[in-house]
C-alpha cells in the first residue's frame, strides 16, 4: 500500500535572528491509505505546525511535501491550486465544530461540496444522506447553535467527509467531548479510514483514545521522539 | 446558496434595526438634494413664469434680478419690430413691504379719492405686513400671471392686483403700498420670487408710480423737476417671446449691438439667476449633503468591518476547506450592498411620504433619486473594501485551534 502522506526532511521556523523558533526539524513521517495516526507531545512540541504544513496552509522551509503521490511546493503550486487541493483532497476537523453559524446541518455540508461545483440539489440530497449514516439525520434542517457537543462535531465530521478527500486532518476533535462520544467520534473516524482508504492524521492530548490509534508518533522540541516509521 | 443573505437572516432583527437607522440618516442626506432643488426652483420661478425668450436689459448688466437694470420703456417699440420676435413688453421689478387689513375692504376709490386718501392712509397704519415681489406689466402684452385661479386678470387698469396664492391674500382684499390701495381681483397660480416672496401684479403705469412713491425725497424732486410732471417712463426689463422659428441667440446678438443695451435668452437669465442666487444655498447644502454621506460611509464601513471581523472564525474556516477568495469578496461586499439598498429604499420611502409637510419645498424628480441611489450604491462598495481587506488577510490557520 503505497503512502498518501509522505513527510520527507520537513523543517519549520518562525521568526529571525534571537527570536527564531525551530518548530519542526528534519521531519520525517509517512502515512498510509486506510491508516489512522496519532499525533501527540506537549504543547509547544509542533503537533498544529505539521498539521498546517499537511494541510498546505504554511511553506516549509527545507524538506518534501507529497499528498497522494503530488508533490507540493514545488514552485509550480499557486495558492488557487492549493485551495483546490485542499477543496478536493482534504478533510477538515477542528476542536470545536467550526460549523457556520447561519447554515443549517445540512447546508454546512452542502457548502463544502457546491465549492467543488457539485449542484446544490445534488449537494444538499448527498450531505443528508451522509448526515444519516453519521447517525444525525434527524438533526439535518437544525441551526448548529441548537446541536449538542456531540451532534455538532458529527454534522463538522460529515463536512470534512463531503468530497470524499484521501487525507483527514483532526486538531485535538474530541476534546471539548466527553469520553464516551470521544470513542464515537473514534470510531467514526476508523471506519472513514477504512471505508474509504484514507489517510486520517489526528492531533490529541487525550489519552482517552490513544489506544485507538494504529499508530502514535509522538513530537518532542520539533522532532519525531517515536512511531516515526 | 448565498451565504450574505443567509448570514444577514440569521440576524436579522440587528440588521433591520441598523437599516433604520442608515436609513434615516440617508433620507435626511436626500432631503437636503430635495430642498436644494426647492431653492433653485424657487430661484427660477419667476424668470420662468414670464416665460420670456429673451430679456432686454441695461447695457452692460446682467438684469433685472442678480442686478440693477434701468432702460427707458419706449425700448420695448424697437424690441418689438425686431425680425423674428413675435411680442414684447416693458416690465417693472420691486420688492415691498405692503399692509393688508384682513378681508375684502370697501368700494375700490377711484384715482381723485385715492390722493385725498394717502394722507388719511399714512395716519392710521393698521393691519399685518406682507413682503411682496411687485411685477409692473402691461396687460395684453407678455409678463402678467401665468394662470389665475380665482377671480380675473388686471382689466379695469388702476389699483389692481393679482396675488399669488403663497400671500395668502383673500380675494376682493385691499393691499396698502406706499400709501396706495389695491384691490386684489385676481389670485395667480404658485409663484415667487428668486428670495421666496409671493409674486403680486399691478400695471406698468401704478408700478411705475409706486417707484415714484418709494424712491427717496432726493431723488424724487430731482426726478420731477420742481413742477408735476408725471415720473419718467423708466422700465427694468423688456421681455420678448419669439416666433417658433427665429433664433434667440442670433436675436440677442443684434440687440447687443445697440448702444446701452444688453440682451440675455432664457437659458442665460436662468445660468446667472441660478449662479448668482442659488450659488450660495448649494454650497451650503453641498457641505451639508457632503458630511452626511460622508457619516454613512464611515457608518457603513464600520458596520461591514464589525460583521466581517465577527465572522473571523468562519471566514478562516472557508479558506482552510477550499473557498475561493472570490466567494469571500462577495460575502463581504454584498453584504454591504444590501445594507446600502434596504437602507435607501426604507430611507427614501419616508422621505416621499413626508416631504410635503417640510417647511421647506422640497423638489425630488426620478434623476435625484435614482442618482442619489447610484450615489450609495458607490459610497457602500467603497465602504465595503475597508472589510474586504481585512477578509482578504485572514489565515486559513486561524480556524484550527482554540
Ligand atoms: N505563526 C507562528 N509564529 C511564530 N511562532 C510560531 C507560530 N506558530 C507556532 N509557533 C511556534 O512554534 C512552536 C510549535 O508550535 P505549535 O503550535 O506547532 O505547537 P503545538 O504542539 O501545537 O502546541 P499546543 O499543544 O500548545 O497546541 C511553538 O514554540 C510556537 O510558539
Ligand atoms: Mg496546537
Amino acid at each position: 500500500m503505497s503512502a498518501l502522506v509522505e513527510l520527507c526532511g520537513i523543517s519549520k521556523g518562525f521568526g529571525a535572528g534571537e527570536a527564531r523558533v525551530q518548530a519542526l526539524a528534519d521531519i520525517t513521517l509517512s502515512v498510509d491509505a486506510g491508516e489512522v495516526v496519532g499525533l501527540r507531545g506537549p504543547s509547544g512540541s509542533g503537533k498544529s505546525t505539521l498539521l498546517n504544513l499537511v494541510a498546505c496552509i504554511l511553506e516549509p522551509d527545507a524538506g518534501t511535501l507529497r499528498l497522494a503521490g503530488e508533490t507540493v511546493w514545488d514552485g509550480r503550486w499557486s495558492r488557487a491550486d492549493l485551495r483546490a487541493l485542499r477543496r478536493e483532497k482534504i478533510g477538515f476537523i477542528f476542536q470545536f465544530h467550526n460549523l457556520l453559524p447561519f447554515l443549517d446541518a445540512t447546508d454546512n455540508v452542502a457548502l463544502a461540496m457546491t465549492l467543488n461545483h457539485v449542484p446544490l440539489d445534488e449537494a444538499r440530497r448527498r450531505a443528508r444522506a451522509l448526515l444519516d449514516h453519521l447517525q444525525v439525520g434527524k438533526r439535518a434542517s437544525a441551526m448548529p447553535a441548537k446541536l449538542s457537543g456531540g451532534e455538532a462535531q458529527r454534522v463538522a465530521i460529515a463536512r470534512a467527509l463531503a468530497n470524499n478527500p484521501r487525507i483527514i486532518l483532526a486538531d485535538e476533535p474530541t476534546a471539548a467531548l466527553d469520553s464516551e462520544r470521544a470513542q464515537v467520534v473514534m470510531d467514526l473516524l476508523r471506519q472513514v479510514a477504512r471505508e474509504q482508504q484514507a489517510a486520517v492524521i489526528v492531533v490529541t492530548h487525550d489519552d482517552k483514545i490513544f489506544s485507538r490509534f494504529d499508530r502514535l508518533v509522538e513530537l518532542r522540541d520539533g522532532r519525531v521522539e517515536a512511531g516515526g516509521a | 446558496m448565498n451565504l450574505a443573505l443567509r448570514d444577514l437572516r440569521h440576524n436579522l432583527g440587528r440588521f433591520l434595526l441598523t437599516c433604520v437607522g442608515l436609513g434615516l440618516l440617508l433620507g435626511v442626506a436626500l432631503a437636503m438634494v430635495g430642498i436644494y432643488g426647492g431653492v433653485v426652483e424657487e430661484a427660477l420661478s419667476l424668470a420662468r413664469n414670464m416665460r420670456a425668450d429673451l430679456w432686454v436689459v441695461e447695457g452692460g448688466s446682467r438684469g433685472p434680478f442678480a442686478e440693477a437694470s434701468r432702460i427707458p420703456g419706449d425700448v420695448r417699440e424697437a424690441v418689438a419690430r425686431l425680425p423674428g420676435v413675435r411680442e414684447a413688453g416693458s416690465l417693472t421689478f420691486q420688492t415691498v413691504e405692503a399692509r393688508h387689513g384682513g378681508g375684502p375692504g370697501g368700494v375700490v376709490p377711484d384715482e381723485d379719492q385715492v390722493r385725498e386718501r394717502a394722507g388719511e392712509a399714512g395716519r392710521q397704519r393698521s393691519g399685518t405686513v406682507l413682503r411682496l415681489q411687485v411685477v409692473g406689466y402691461e396687460p395684453d402684452r407678455p409678463g402678467g400671471p401665468p394662470g389665475i385661479l380665482e377671480g380675473r386678470g388686471i382689466t379695469r387698469g388702476r389699483l389692481e392686483m393679482v396675488a399669488d396664492r403663497s400671500a395668502g391674500l383673500p380675494l376682493g382684499a385691499v393691499v396698502e403700498m406706499a400709501n396706495l390701495r389695491y384691490r386684489v381681483v385676481g389670485i395667480s397660480t404658485r409663484a415667487v420670487s428668486t428670495g421666496g416672496d409671493p409674486l403680486a401684479w399691478i400695471t406698468l403705469r401704478d408700478s411705475q408710480d409706486l417707484q415714484f412713491r418709494l424712491s427717496p425725497p432726493a431723488a424724487r424732486r430731482a426726478q420731477q423737476g420742481g413742477g408735476g410732471a408725471p415720473p419718467q417712463d423708466t422700465v427694468n426689463a423688456v421681455i420678448a417671446r419669439l416666433s417658433p422659428h427665429a433664433d434667440a441667440t442670433a436675436v440677442a446678438a443684434e440687440i447687443r449691438r445697440w448702444k446701452h443695451f444688453s440682451a440675455l435668452t432664457g437659458a442665460e437669465q436662468e445660468n446667472v439667476l441660478t449662479r448668482s442666487v442659488v450659488d450660495k444655498a448649494r454650497k451650503q447644502i453641498g457641505l451639508f449633503t457632503t458630511v452626511l454621506l460622508l457619516v454613512s460611509a464611515v457608518i457603513v464601513a464600520l458596520i461591514i468591518y464589525t460583521l466581517t471581523m465577527d465572522k473571523m472564525r468562519e471566514i478562516a474556516t472557508l479558506k482552510l476547506i477550499g473557498a475561493p477568495d472570490r466567494t469571500i469578496v462577495a460575502l463581504v461586499m454584498q453584504q454591504a450592498l444590501l445594507l446600502g439598498a434596504v437602507s435607501f429604499v426604507s430611507g427614501t420611502s419616508l422621505l416621499l411620504a413626508v416631504k410635503d409637510h417640510f417647511p421647506r419645498r422640497v423638489v425630488l424628480g426620478v434623476e435625484e433619486v435614482s442618482g442619489f441611489g447610484v450615489l450609495v450604491f458607490v459610497i457602500c462598495l467603497l465602504a465595503s473594501l475597508l472589510g474586504v481587506r481585512y477578509a482578504l488577510r485572514i489565515e486559513p490557520a486561524q480556524a484550527l485551534g482554540g
